[in-house]
């Protein structure tokens, strides 16, 4: 059970970074590596202000906004210096490393015995049972502090998804979807497709930033390595989500990206158990995510050709 | 009203792939007139919309739509001016979106795009009331995404869309060059009927003499990068394709001649 709950908490915390992939890479279509550096930026940023006494949720909403700035400064690479959008984002990704090593001040931090953003709902929890260490959710019996943290990542999330669908039905989030698909369109509706660009790729980061500040909350430590592989891991929930949901409306997405994403970590967490080297799971990750996009299509290649070979006979 | 003093642009200059795709264009068009352009591939034709709609800087020379100097805005902000149809008609609209979203962001051509809802029921109901009239059965399928629609639905929407807030000037770049012949005729007449009604400054670029001939009330002969021929008026109501084949000839002619009559008078006088 414990496997469980940790898996649909960091599926749900890693479901914004899946939600800010989602609106690079789909939406602006625009594949966006600066992911793996601000995701260690949001953490790194959540980290050294906990252990300074400050409060999770200014902890959090700054590492979200230190998401943005990285988001910020790839799409000015990208539009105003015309640097290609790959090298754009490996260039703020790698220089994002030094900088969360300067945040942090050493390769890692600790987060031990700090408030951390699930400390009201766990007091609020520990005061309605009186006091006792697990709680009974569907039979299981739960640690409070893990049955806290999931509740408040699962308001959060939900908050965060609902805001994103909302944001994505206004006119401003009609042009920038528009603005992925169509830059030339766009113009000629009289919207700066590349300010667009720039602004999806700060709410994508601001999103991934905000995830690092949760996962360094739940898993009690910020790694300076912590961000490897992040955006692979984002698009692995993401083509999870769209095999489960089709890729129709934004709220079906959505849903798509965060049941994507707490699928992939159940997946994960059940290879784990079942012996798969932790040293793998990027390589086998990888492989998926390449499986995904190349299968469809060998699929649909034979299909079509053993559909031409009945027609001959 | 457009007028365009001695527009220039060159192309990768001062490279061997050199090339002048307009030579001091000078050109007014009055406001409510409906001008084409004609001219051979490479004559600069598309260009000069281009150049009009902002997708790049000319090198010299300048552009003004009602008095405005627009020579130096950028794309987006000549959007709040013109309205565009492509030749291509994917290019005119977002394929995955739905086709209300796509005529919503017309609704807001060249406006302040806020956190508003976009699509209102209202608005859902004025978007649906003024696709009725393409008589096309679209306002039934508002929801659908803009991909399920055929090339000539598409390129119609696109202008309903250019149109939708009444445009200073539209620019019309061989919009019906890539439809089937009978989808090609409906957007023609669609176009002349819209263009007449709300009285619109029109610009259309075509390779087809016959609707150079049918649609606008003036025809621009580019050549070469420059305006060769205009006719207008009285002279545009009698010409007909024989004879702008004919223009088209002499001004070849003229070409071929020119190198031979420079070297003579060359000779006369230096």
């Amino acid at each position: 059970m414990t496997l469980v709950i940790g898996a649909f908490t960091i599926g749900l915390i890693l479901s914004l970074l899946s939600m800010g992939v989602w609106i690079s890479f789909r939406i602006l279509r625009y594949c966006d590596i600066t992911v793996d550096g601000s995701i260690t930026l949001g953490a790194s940023v959540a980290a050294v202000m906990l252990i300074n006494g400050w409060s999770p949720w200014t902890a959090t909403i700054a590492a979200t906004l230190a998401g943005g700035v990285a988001g910020f400064t790839t799409g000015v690479l990208h539009t105003k210096f015309r640097i290609h959008e790959l090298l754009a984002g490996i260039l703020v990704m790698t220089a994002l490393y030094s900088v969360n090593l300067r945040v942090m001040g050493r390769s890692n931090v600790p987060l031990i015995n700090v408030e951390n953003i699930a400390s009201p709902v766990a007091g609020i929890l520990t005061r309605s049972t009186g006091g006792a260490d697990s709680i009974s959710l569907l039979g299981w019996s739960v640690p409070v502090l893990d049955a806290a943290m999931l509740i408040t990542v699962l308001i959060i999330t939900a908050i965060v998804a609902l805001l994103i669908h909302r944001f994505l039905l206004t006119h401003l989030g009609t042009a920038m979807r528009a603005a992925g698909e169509n830059p030339q369109m766009v113009r000629a509706q009289g919207v700066n497709n590349q300010v667009m660009v720039v602004f999806g790729l700060v709410c994508s980061n601001a999103l991934v930033g905000m995830s690092g500040a949760l996962l360094a909350q739940y898993q009690g430590f910020t790694d300076v390595q912590m961000g490897i592989g992040m955006i692979v891991w984002g698009l692995a929930s993401i083509i999870i989500g769209e095999a489960l949901v089709a890729r129709s409306t934004p709220g079906l997405a959505l849903c798509g990206a965060i049941m994507g994403t707490i699928l992939f970590r159940l997946l994960v967490a059940i290879a784990l158990r079942w012996g798969l080297n932790p040293n793998d799971l990027k390589l086998v990750t990888a492989v998926f995510v390449f499986s995904a996009l190349v299968l469809p299509g060998w699929v649909k290649y034979f299909l079509r050709k053993r559909s031409k070979e009945k027609l001959h006979d | 009203m457009i007028s365009i003093r001695s527009l220039e642009k060159t192309f990768f200059p001062n490279t061997p792939n050199e090339v002048r795709a307009l030579c001091g264009i000078d050109l007014d068009i009055p406001e409510g007139c409906f001008a084409g352009i004609i001219g051979t591939n490479g004559s600069g034709k598309s260009t000069l919309l281009n150049a009009i709609a902002g997708a790049f800087e000319p090198d010299q020379g300048e552009i003004f739509i009602d008095q405005q100097n627009i020579t130096h805005w950028a794309e987006h902000r000549r959007a709040r001016l013109i309205g565009r149809v492509f030749q291509n008609p994917f290019a005119g609209t977002a394929a995955d979106m739905t086709i209300a979203e796509n005529v919503v962001m017309a609704m807001r051509r060249g406006c302040k795009r806020g956190l508003g809802l976009a699509l209102r029921h209202s608005v859902r109901d004025e978007i649906a009331d003024r696709i009725r009239s393409l008589k096309m059965g679209l306002e039934n399928r508002l929801d659908n995404p803009m991909g399920t629609l055929s090339g000539g639905q598409r390129q119609a929407l696109t202008l309903l869309m250019a149109t939708w807030l009444r445009p200073h000037l539209l620019l019309l770049d061989e919009h019906t060059a890539a439809l089937d012949p009978k989808s090609a005729a409906q957007v023609a007449e669609l176009t002349l009927e819209i263009v007449r009604r709300e009285k619109l400054t029109a610009l259309m670029v075509t390779h087809s003499m016959q609707q150079a001939v049918q649609l606008p009330e003036h025809i621009i002969m580019m050549h070469r990068g420059q305006i060769v021929r205009q006719f207008g008026g009285q002279e545009k109501a009698r010409v007909r394709v024989p004879d702008l084949l004919a223009a088209f000839d002499h001004v070849r002619r003229r070409e071929q001649l020119d190198p031979a009559v420079a070297e003579i008078l060359a000779k006369q006088y230096v």
